[in-house]
């Protein structure tokens, strides 16, 4: 399969990784966050952990959207829907993700009209073909999904369609990276940067990690070469005592970004004050709202949410996994009350949560390994 | 309820409620059909219901799955089915081409599948009760002689082979759905395959020790199972499943794993180690079996589980499917 294969070929990857176990001082040990959920969904499915020595280690970040929502969105979200009228629209991605009361699946299964849609125009189709009803698309997602929300909304008041609204959850990465490394017990030495969101944003927003926090950043792609590439690049620069912006994923992220997204974003949205994030907290200026200019199809705006703020249960230590000071696995809840089918906290539902990818793929791995090592 | 799509929902709900109620405590390991004596006459029987939405798709439909499955499940429990009765329950006003259509598709399957239909029943419901059409199969069969499916008789060391290419019927009824606006040239591969079992039984009958069709939950639900029955683990090497690239393609797009992809055609066999070529040979030498491989092997670590071995000396544990596969987008 083109621009597929070729980031997988057995041969290169395995000559990758033997410069990465060249370059990495044996004495040294490196914490390398990759921030984005579908490099950790990437790390997990094609095992590439096993191919890296122990003294580097990933450190999953806060770059799914499903996960950093927190629970008083959906809450909002599902109240809307449950008016006879409204179709509650959202991707695959929503559709576990517990609120207080359940899941939009599991509302679905109540009676609630959950539709799953694979973009915000679908939603908009939807809403077309049932003059009769209010289709509300739930918009999750960082930069990378935030233009065709716009561009969805934009052609709602071009048409003229009424009966369709967004509630807007985008949120911005930026900040959240910020927020980590302001974090006091956050130790990090390299960052492995956003492809999907490097594609709208470009890379010049994260020159400040480098420049002000000195950090290494590679923008990465998603397959496991590129993966690997970009731990190649970060090393480098550590070893070199560099800190700058590269661009591994370069076959698809311009340094500039993309003006034309921005612009669609710039048209519709614009910046919350702050915004709660699940287990970061709040951080300012942290995601989008609807600009007024739109406001007639802001579902926040058309119809009366609770608002309610949902705290997480105790027990569960999403934040701290979020952040990279303990791993999925150290959570006291892991794997116990919290597992992919009974998710308790967000970290467990998405594929691309680090909790649910460790529990997929490597949680029973581990025991494997220490039953097997227990046995020698 | 999220117990429709054979993943660990749906076992749940068989071990935990059905079986103990129904069964009493003595049953064992679940298999696709139950083998009876009666007073030495040994016959198999299975049951099972359809729903699949759009009722036709490229590669088959809903009446021809419902023979195929029905044979299928006799077929890797180790028997021959010889005939089955139908229950179509009809949402009012289905247009009577749509059920003629089916009912001809059931025919001409039961037909090219050497099985016949012996009895039948009918309910309509209201319309909006019932999406179009269900369907229930009840097939009987004898058993093959020679052949003794039994998990617990599986070995670390023996050979796990797959009869072909999968995720086909899965990915068709996805697209076949015209939610997604991609298009592929892709069929599914609902078929009978119970003439590849007996190619099967005659090569290796002694060596067969376990059998499953890989229908809902795809091949890492089924070898989840058999892992949890047997108590060992299975390890799969990625570089060996055969797939179609338009199946590859779409899972890539979506991040859908096509280990859970639905299969209606394809079966999974363990067999010992010293029957795994000959079994490999008569199944490639055999038509429809060109494409089998040993994907492969079991071992006594990961007790329980099934690992992956990626291309690069990786490995990744692949789980049962939860729920229905969700497409990735944001």
């Amino acid at each position: 399969m083109k621009f597929v294969d070729e980031f997988r070929e057995p041969e290169v990857i395995t000559k990758t990784a033997e410069e990465i176990r060249r370059l990495a001082d044996p004495d040294r040990h490196y914490r390398i966050m990759e921030v984005c959920g579908g490099h950790t969904h990437a790390i997990y499915r094609f095992g590439l952990k096993d191919l890296l020595s122990s003294n580097i280690e990933l450190i999953h970040g806060p770059g799914c959207p499903v996960c950093v929502l927190p629970m008083g969105r959906i809450d909002d979200g599902l109240s809307i829907a449950q008016d006879p009228n409204v179709i509650f629209a959202a991707f695959g991605d929503m559709m576990r993700v517990p609120g207080t009361t359940g899941s939009p699946l599991e509302h679905k299964a109540r009676g609630m009209d959950v539709r799953i849609v694979y973009s915000p125009s679908d939603a908009l189709k939807l809403a077309k073909n049932n003059p009769d009803r209010h289709v509300m698309f739930f918009a999750i997602g960082f930069e990378t999904t935030a233009p065709s929300t716009a561009l969805t909304l934009v052609r709602a008041k071009e048409w003229g369609l009424h009966n369709f609204s967004v509630f807007c959850n985008h949120v911005t990465i930026i900040p959240a990276i910020r927020a980590i490394l302001d974090s006091p017990d956050m130790r990090i030495d390299a960052f492995i940067g956003p492809g999907h969101v490097s594609t709208v944003i470009g890379c010049r927003p994260y020159e400040w990690i480098a420049k002000n926090e000195h950090k290494p950043v590679a923008v990465s792609g998603f397959e496991p070469l590129d993966i690997l590439q970009s731990i190649v690049m970060v090393l480098r620069q550590l070893k070199a005592e560099q800190a700058m912006i590269e661009n591994q994923y370069k076959r698809v992220v311009p340094w500039e970004g993309n003006s034309a997204a921005l612009r669609a974003i710039a048209e519709v949205f614009e910046l919350r004050p702050y915004f709660e994030w699940r287990g970061l907290g709040f951080i300012s200026q942290s995601a989008l709202r609807i600009k007024e200019s739109y406001a007639e199809w802001d579902a926040e705006k058309r119809f009366v949410v609770p608002g309610v703020r949902v705290t997480d249960p105790k027990a569960a230590q999403c934040g701290e996994v979020l952040k990279g000071v303990l791993k999925p696995h150290q959570c006291k809840l892991f794997g116990r009350e919290c597992t992919p089918e009974h998710p308790i906290g967000a970290l467990m539902v998405s594929s691309e949560g680090s909790c649910a990818a460790y529990f997929n793929y490597e949680h029973r791995k581990t025991e494997m390994v220490t039953s097997i090592s227990s046995m020698a | 309820m999220a117990h429709g799509a054979g993943g660990k929902a749906s076992r749940r709900l068989v071990e935990g409620l059905f079986a103990p109620l129904l069964f009493g405590a003595a049953s064992g390991p679940l298999g696709d059909a139950a083998h009876l004596d009666f007073d030495g006459t040994k016959i198999a029987i299975t049951t099972d219901s359809f729903v699949v939405k759009p009722l036709a798709f490229p590669g088959g439909s809903i009446g021809e799955l419902a023979v195929n499955g029905t044979v299928n499940d006799l077929a890797v429990s180790g028997a021959r089915a010889e005939a089955m009765v139908v229950t179509y329950v009809l949402e009012a006003g289905l247009p009577t081409p749509v059920l003629e259509a089916e009912v001809r598709a059931m025919g001409n399957a039961a037909r090219k599948a050497g099985v016949i239909i012996a009895g039948g029943d009918t309910k309509v419901v209201e319309h909006g009760k019932a999406d179009s059409m269900y369907i229930t199969t009840t097939g009987i069969g004898r058993p093959i002689p020679g052949v003794n499916i039994d998990p617990k008789s599986v070995r670390p060391g023996d050979k796990i082979i797959l009869s072909g290419p999968i995720g086909d019927h899965g990915i068709t009824i996805l697209l076949a759905r015209g939610e997604l606006d991609l298009e592929a040239d892709l069929r599914s591969d609902t078929r009978s395959v119970l003439p590849l079992v007996e190619v099967l039984a005659k090569a290796a009958g002694p060596g067969i020790r376990w059998m499953r069709d890989p229908t809902r939950g795809g091949v890492a639900t089924s070898l989840n199972e058999l892992a949890r029955d047997c108590r060992l683990g299975i390890v799969l090497s990625e570089e060996q499943l055969p797939m179609h690239d338009a199946v590859r393609g779409a899972c890539e797009l979506l991040g859908l794993d096509p280990l859970h992809i639905a299969n209606e055609g394809q079966f999974l066999t363990v067999v010992a180690p010293e029957y795994a070529e000959s079994a490999l040979n008569a199944l490639n030498l055999a038509p429809g079996g060109e494409e089998a491989k040993i994907i492969g092997e079991v071992r006594e670590p990961p007790a329980g589980a099934v690992l992956v071995k990626t291309l690069y000396g990786g490995s990744r544990i692949v789980d049962m499917l939860v729920g229905d596969p969700l497409p990735r987008i944001c």
